[in-house]
């Protein structure tokens, strides 16, 4: 469902990254996302994939090059507008980054706090939303006391919560078994069939050839885009195969009636 | 009051602890401050009041009393036809006995001790007297006069307690200005403290004065328990002190206590010093968020 048409909702031009005064860690990184596209960041440890992520959610500055994010140059845009345009952004952060001290359900509710929301709105959607994920006994825990995949979950329903155009996720499935990744792409993909652009950054070269979306490679800081691994034959078997397996678990959430 | 669900673990930090008693010391010590410039306010407007309306001459002892007389013939003369003077009238002999008799014991008006004479003057409403020239033109006529305002001698007191008064304005600044530091210290070691969530804050896409109002609200309501602390802890003080001044019983101090206005003031304190934790604390937070991008 990729709409060509419009502008693309990220676009970097010979953008590079340097640390203080370090080496580029990023060098003439080019490429543009259409609406709606759905890509995989992969390449080696160290070879900028956080960096890049960081750039797209507006974490880090570049050092050089041009990033247009929803068709504004960050460069120019003065910094009060910053939040309107982080809030587009939904990310799933590498450790999830969860604030302790918050039960889950006010961790998923802040960024509908953030931006100012009516109160009986987050309430609906927040719980919905938790229920949507299997979470709806744990709406009260607080993230130290949830098992890792469930905090997981947590932090991907506060990435999703506000309807971002734009999600972002590093390493998500990063400690989680195979059954456990799967579901969470599907998940991803669920928004993707929403009209949602997902960016999701992994090593996991399996899961990758396994769903068959275009890569962007990093390689030691510079980027090579991998159009349309095809997802056909023994890997599209061995897909549906695992997506039978974790339609099976118990706790599948029911995905949202479009 | 209420309490108000913050996403910041504000409350769990050590500051919480902290902040409260040293607000409560600088409200302690600024209530003192404002108190005592009050009380010497009233004071010096009483005296102000007393300023230049009376004026006494005095005339020493001649070799005998006929000299006396005529000195102060000839004074009362010169003073009686000066514009401002609305009377002047010598103190009767038994009257300044009686005035030395704390220090000289009943000498009874005896001619034994020579006294000198004293003349009271009392001058016109809204007049003043160039005390260097009445004193110069008596001076030709009585040898050793002296013209004593107190008038002068009020105004200088007046002035020092003006003094005293600046002195307490200037603490009162201080003191405020010690609490400034205070909350942009605590301020900035919360931010330091809180750094990571800050941060998630600021990428799910919060404002910094949404950041800034949690650090606010809190200072507001530390500040504010902080105060009334503080105040709790003067009110006890000013009353001893007070207490203490009543049972000396002296002549020597004068009179003077709080009025109601005064003891609103007062308790205004504490609000005051809430409200200057709660501007430092959003100015601090908004200044240093603004070095993120």
């Amino acid at each position: 469902m990729k709409k060509d048409s419009k502008a693309p909702v990220v676009r970097f031009e010979n953008v590079g990254l340097r640390y203080g005064l370090g080496p580029e860690v990023l060098q003439d990184v080019s490429f543009s996302l259409t609406p709606g596209s759905f890509h995989f960041l992969v390449g080696p440890s160290g070879a900028g994939k956080s960096s890049l992520l960081k750039l797209m959610y507006l974490a880090h500055k570049p050092s050089r090059g041009l990033i247009n994010l929803f068709d504004r140059d960050i460069a120019t845009t003065p910094r009060r507008d910053l939040p309107a345009l982080r809030r587009q952004v939904g990310v799933v952060f590498q450790e999830f980054r969860l604030l302790k001290h918050l039960s889950a359900f006010d961790n998923v509710a802040l960024p509908l706090r953030v931006a100012g929301a009516r109160r009986d709105e987050i309430d609906k959607h927040v719980v919905e939303l938790l229920s949507w994920v299997g979470l709806k006994d744990h709406l009260h825990a607080r993230p130290p006391t949830l098992s890792g995949g469930q905090q997981q979950r947590v932090a991907i329903a506060r990435a999703v919560i506000a309807q971002p155009k734009l999600l972002l996720a590093d390493e998500p499935t990063g400690n989680v078994d195979d059954r456990m990744a799967m579901r969470l792409v599907h998940l991803f993909e669920e928004l993707n069939r929403l009209g949602t652009t997902v960016v999701i950054a992994t090593h996991n070269e399996a899961l990758v050839s396994r769903l068959g979306h275009p890569c962007l490679q990093l390689d030691q800081g510079r980027l090579l885009i991998r159009e349309s691994v095809a997802a056909t034959g023994p890997a599209r078997q061995l897909k549906n195969a695992l997506d039978a397996a974790a339609k099976g678990g118990g706790k599948q959430p029911a995905g949202p009636t479009a | 009051m209420i309490v108000r669900r913050t996403d910041l673990p504000l409350n769990r930090d050590a500051l919480g602890r902290f902040l409260p008693w040293l607000i409560a010391f600088m409200v302690y010590l600024a209530v003192m401050a404002l108190a005592g410039m009050l009380l010497l306010n009233q004071l010096a407007g009483r005296w102000d009041q007393g300023i230049g309306s009376t004026v006494t001459v005095q005339i020493p002892a001649a070799a005998d009393k006929q000299q006396d007389a005529r000195h102060m013939q000839a004074a009362l003369k010169v003073l009686k036809d000066i514009p401002q003077v609305l009377f002047a009238e010598a103190i009767p002999e038994s009257q300044i006995a009686t005035l030395l008799e704390p220090w000289l014991g009943a000498i009874g008006g005896s001619g034994d001790l020579p006294l000198p004479q004293l003349i009271d003057i009392e001058l016109k409403e809204g007049a003043t007297l160039d005390e260097e020239a009445v004193h110069r033109k008596l001076s030709s006529i009585v040898p050793g006069v002296t013209v004593d305002s107190h008038g002068l001698w009020l105004e200088r007191m007046v002035r020092l307690i003006r003094t005293v008064e600046i002195l307490s304005i200037a603490v009162l600044a201080l003191i405020a200005l010690a609490t400034v530091g205070t909350v942009i210290f605590t301020t900035r070691t919360g931010l330091a403290i809180h750094q990571d969530v800050i941060e998630v804050l600021h990428l799910i896409g919060a404002r910094d004065s949404y950041v800034a109002r949690q650090f606010a609200t809190r200072a507001l309501f530390l500040g504010l328990r902080g105060g009334l602390i503080g105040l709790f802890l003067a009110l006890p003080t000013l009353w001893g002190i007070g207490f203490l001044v009543q049972s000396l019983d002296s002549s020597l101090l004068p009179d003077v206590s709080l009025q109601p206005m005064q003891w609103l003031m007062l308790a205004v304190v504490p609000a005051a010093a809430a409200l200057i934790a709660m501007l430092t604390a959003r100015i601090t937070v908004v200044r240093s968020l603004a070095g993120m991008i």
